[in-house]
Formats: C-alpha cells, structure tokens, sequence
C-alpha cells in the first residue's frame, strides 16, 4: 500500500509519519511524505528518515483549500497513493472533504486511533456528540484519514530520508489573503500539560484565581468547559475543552463544577486520573471520576488551596 | 442573490440514552444540530445586511418537514428540501452529493453555508466535499462573513492564528459555532415558520447515481467502557493525602 502523509504543520505532519508506520507493520507500506512551498518542514520529515516529496509552486495557496487539495490530489494520484493520511487540525479537517471527494474516496475525519485487521485500516472515532466511540473502516479503493491531533507521538530523528522535487501544475487560485494575525491573549496548549485544572459554570468568578492558583501550585494549566469561554469569557478558547474544544489526556485533571455532559467529557475522558468537585451529588462528572467530592465548591476551594499551599 | 444555508437534522443529543453500552435512538426526537443554528443565524444577518433571499436546504426522511421549521423560524424565506425515508444514516459524500445538486437547482446563489460539523457525526466533511461538486471555492471555520458587493470578506480562524480573505461570489462557507449568538425566534415567527414556502425536490428529480457502493462502514459503535475508581472524598485532607497517593503533589 503506497501512503501519502501530508499537514502544513511539521509537529502534526511527524505523528502522521509515526502512524503511518504503525500500519506499516501489519501491511507492506511505502510511505511518502508531502511538503508544499516549505523547505524547512521538507528538512524536517526527511530528517525523520521518510522519503519527502517537495512541491514548490506559488500558485498553491495555503489559504485556498481548494488549491492545496488540488496540490495534494495530483501527488497521490502521481504516487498512486491509495491512502492519504491528513491531520485533523482545522485546515486539515477542511482539506479532508475536499481531496476526498477529488479522490472518490471515502474519508473519516478526527481518528484517534487505527489499527489493521484483514488488511484493513479500522479506525476509531467519537459519534453522538461524543457519547459513543465507533469502529469504522473505509471500503473504497482510495482513502483520506485525517487524525487528531497527538493520537500518535511525533517520529523521530532518522537516518535514509530523502527530498526529491515534485513539479505540479497549478491553476491561480480565486482566494486572496489580505491579513494573517496571530491569536492575541495568552494562548496556550494545554493538551501538552501534564495536570490540568478544569473550572466550568459552576464556579464564582471570584473563585477563578484560587483555581488559577491550584494549577500553579501543581504546575499544571487552567482549562475550562465552552461557555466558561464563550458565554462568560473568563478565559480564552484555547483553553476549552471538550467536542468542539481540546481533547486532552493529562496525568491528572482536577474538575471543578462542571455538571459532564458528554460534549465536555469526550475531551478530558482519556485523563489518567480525574478528580471532580461538584455540588451537585447527581452531576454525572461524579461517576466518570476516580475521586469524586460533593461539596460546595466556594467553601472547598479555599480550604483546597491552603492544603496544597 | 440567494443565501443558500445547508442544515442536517439530529437525533437531540441530550435525550440520547446508553443502555448496556449502546445508543438509544428510539423515541428521540429530531432536532438541527447546534452549529446548523449558528450558520442559520449567520445567513440571517447576512440577508438583513444585504436583502437577499434566504433559503434553508436539507436532506433526509419526512421528519424533516417539521424539523426544517426551527430554520424557517429563525428566518429562512422558504426550505428546499430533498425528501424520502430512504435518507437516513447517509454518509457524507452521499449527504454532499444531494445538497450539491439541490443547490444546482436553485438560481442565483451568492453564498451557501454550512455549520462545520454536524451535531451528531461531527465529520465536517460535507460542506468540502459539496463545495467541490460545485467546483466553488470554500472557506472553513469561518468566525465572520462581511458582503461587499460581489465579493466577501471571510475570516478564518484556526488554532493559533486568524486570516481575513477575499473572494468573489459564489463560495461556499462553513462556518464556527462561535461565529455568533443565534437568536431566539419570537412566537409569531414560530406561527409564521409553518406557512413559508417548502419546495420538495424527489429524489428521481436530481441527477445522482443512488446505487453507487457504501465508502465507509460502520464495524461498532458503544460508548465507552467506565473503569474509574469512584472513590468517594469527604474532607480535603483525604483529597490530598489521594492526590500524595497517586504521586501528584510536589511535582512542580
């Protein structure tokens, strides 16, 4: 099976590579990876030990979907690359539609996980909201998998990787890009942290510094659930968690007033330990914990961060 | 120039129960998914901005009928609306290859938008998929959407950055769930929503290969197995001689 990886991220295009080798094992695989206009990320996978194909042509706008999944289809179909493995950051989830249906292939989009069974790619995926976990597999000849990010680790340093130059046509693209800036605030990663204090609607504004200064004290980041962000904006989006937020699996997340509805759960379920203080002794964060208080958190907090102090 | 806002319904999640670790749909009733409701608040102020005509479309069994008022209440003009009970559990290149010729149906479209996943599968695939059937250029994750004339002024918005572009009419959108704050429909616009204008497209009525083969199966779908401890904490002392236990305290 000849695999295409391709993201405009290094970081993401590096864990497609790891995965690629783990199908690698169970089917033969030839692996190829993709930079478009980006010598440096060329460098860097070929440093990873993958063979690198390097398009350079500016009529490929990163900003134009279309154009990039026009880049990315006439490489797979030069390397009849029967699947295309994608990163489902932002603009590889919306890549992902376009280059499949390009490619009339079938496409699962956010796959935190994969494995081969008879020779095919099953991969796993959240559905309902997040309420279930679904093992689904592609059956047309070409697939598009697209998978979250840091459900693999990032390849690392390798020897045999090579660049070679890939000439692609392309057509001007209709998109123009007037400004690029940078997200103000603090922006944050807090699927990289370790310890993560989470604070949802059941927390007094007044309240969010001892929080805050939990998370210190561990050395962990703060994080929330969406309307702490969206609706009250006590802190940035970067921090939300949960479907439409971060999916974050730290060693330890300690969740303060958030009642657990599934579209927040699916992004902190993969935590290695949860602890959840509630008022409410019915809030379902209660049973996905391993430590579980019911207490009120304006009376607890305090008390919680002397303890810890 | 016509606003074409493209909507899925869903089974409404909050009523959506696990027994023995998988989903029960019956009896759950049907409802749009919650981005949907932010693209359709997105055409509405598009269309007060600019006058144009705002047209919901959606795919799948009868009971979208009833569903589509939510849109048509919210302040779609009319629903087109792609009919028959054969149109359940579609998969996303099927879903975008009905929208996509629905949309051809319809003349003088400027804008169609998409919420960028659905409620329920949340593939996000189907707007991309559609907007290259229709050969339009597209914008994702769209945070705000300015009309000016024949072209439009998107923002995207993605992890760490934001980029502001332009591009001529017509172009396909989709856009974030936090694009906006939808509105509350008054009651007379619920009254009002049953007697807008739905066209029923039949399916013999658009140009598509229904037999074409099943791109994606379904192997199993359960919710997750629970192994937490649940370990009960009554005082904060036991909360941290746990969190001592398990090797959490003085790692900073």
């Amino acid at each position: 099976m000849v695999i295409l990886i391709y993201s405009e991220k290094s970081e993401l295009a590096l864990e497609l590579l790891t995965a690629a080798r783990v199908l690698g094992k169970d089917i033969g695989t030839d692996i190829n990876a993709l930079s478009i206009n980006n010598d440096i990320q060329a460098e860097e996978l070929a440093a990873a030990g993958v063979k690198t194909y390097s398009i350079k042509n500016s009529a490929i706008n990163l900003a134009d979907t279309a154009s990039v999944a026009g880049g990315v289809y006439k490489a797979a179909m030069q390397l009849d690359a029967s699947l295309v493995l994608l990163a489902s950051n932002r603009r590889g989830k919306e890549l992902a539609g376009r280059l499949a249906q390009k490619l009339d292939a079938g496409c699962l989009t956010d796959v935190n996980g994969l494995q081969v069974i008879n020779e095919k790619v099953q991969c796993t995926r959240n559905t309902l909201g997040g309420a279930t976990i679904a093992t689904q597999q592609i059956e047309s000849n070409r697939q598009v998998i697209a998978l979250a990010p840091h459900s693999f680790t990032a390849a690392a340093h390798l020897e045999g990787g090579v660049i070679q130059d890939l000439t692609i046509e392309a057509e001007a693209s209709p998109i123009i890009l007037i400004e690029s800036r940078s997200k103000t605030g603090d922006v944050v990663d807090i699927e990289a942290a370790d310890i993560l204090v989470v604070v949802g609607q059941g927390m007094e504004k007044d309240d969010m510094v001892l929080a805050e200064s939990i998370a210190k004290t561990l050395g962990g980041e703060l994080a929330c659930s969406k309307p702490v962000a969206t609706d009250k904006k006590w802190l940035t989006e970067d921090r939300i968690i949960g479907l439409s937020g971060k999916k974050c699996k730290p060693q330890l997340a300690i969740i303060l007033g958030v009642s657990g509805q599934v579209q927040f759960t699916v992004g902190i379920r993969d935590a290695h330990t949860i602890v959840a203080i509630n008022n409410d002794e019915n809030a379902y964060i209660l049973q996905m914990a391993d430590y579980a208080m019911v207490a009120d958190l304006k009376v607890i907090l305090p008390q919680l961060h002397k303890a810890l102090g | 120039m016509k606003i074409v806002v493209a909507v899925k319904q869903v089974p409404d999640l909050q009523q959506v129960r696990i027994r023995n670790r998988q989903p029960v749909l019956d009896g759950v009733p049907f409802t749009l998914g919650k981005i949907d409701k932010n693209a359709m608040e997105a055409g509405v102020q598009l269309k007060e901005a600019s006058g144009s005509n705002l047209i919901v479309l959606s795919v799948g069994n009868e009971e979208v009928e009833e569903t589509i008022k939510e849109a048509l209440a919210a302040g779609a003009d009319e629903a087109y609306l792609v009919l028959d009970n054969k149109l359940v559990d579609m998969e996303s290149s099927f879903s975008a290859s009905l929208i996509a010729a629905a949309v051809k149906k319809i003349e003088d479209v400027g804008l169609v938008i998409f919420g960028e996943g659905s409620g329920d599968n949340y593939s996000g695939q189907v707007g991309s998929r559609a907007a290259e059937i229709l050969g339009l250029p597209q914008v994702g994750c769209v945070c705000q959407i300015e009309l000016e004339g024949s072209r439009v002024r998107i923002t995207r918005s993605l992890e760490d950055s934001e980029e502001v572009l332009e591009v001529q009419l017509p172009v396909v959108v989709c856009v974030l769930g936090d694009i906006n704050e939808p509105r509350i429909p008054s009651v007379t616009q619920i009254l009002k929503a049953g007697r807008k204008p739905q066209e029923i497209i039949e399916l013999s009525d658009l140009d598509l290969d229904l037999s074409a083969a099943k791109k994606v199966t379904t192997l199993n779908n359960l919710a997750p197995e629970n192994d937490r401890k649940r370990v009960a904490v009554k005082t904060v002392e036991d909360l941290v001689s746990a969190l001592q236990a398990e090797g959490f305290m003085g790692r900073k």
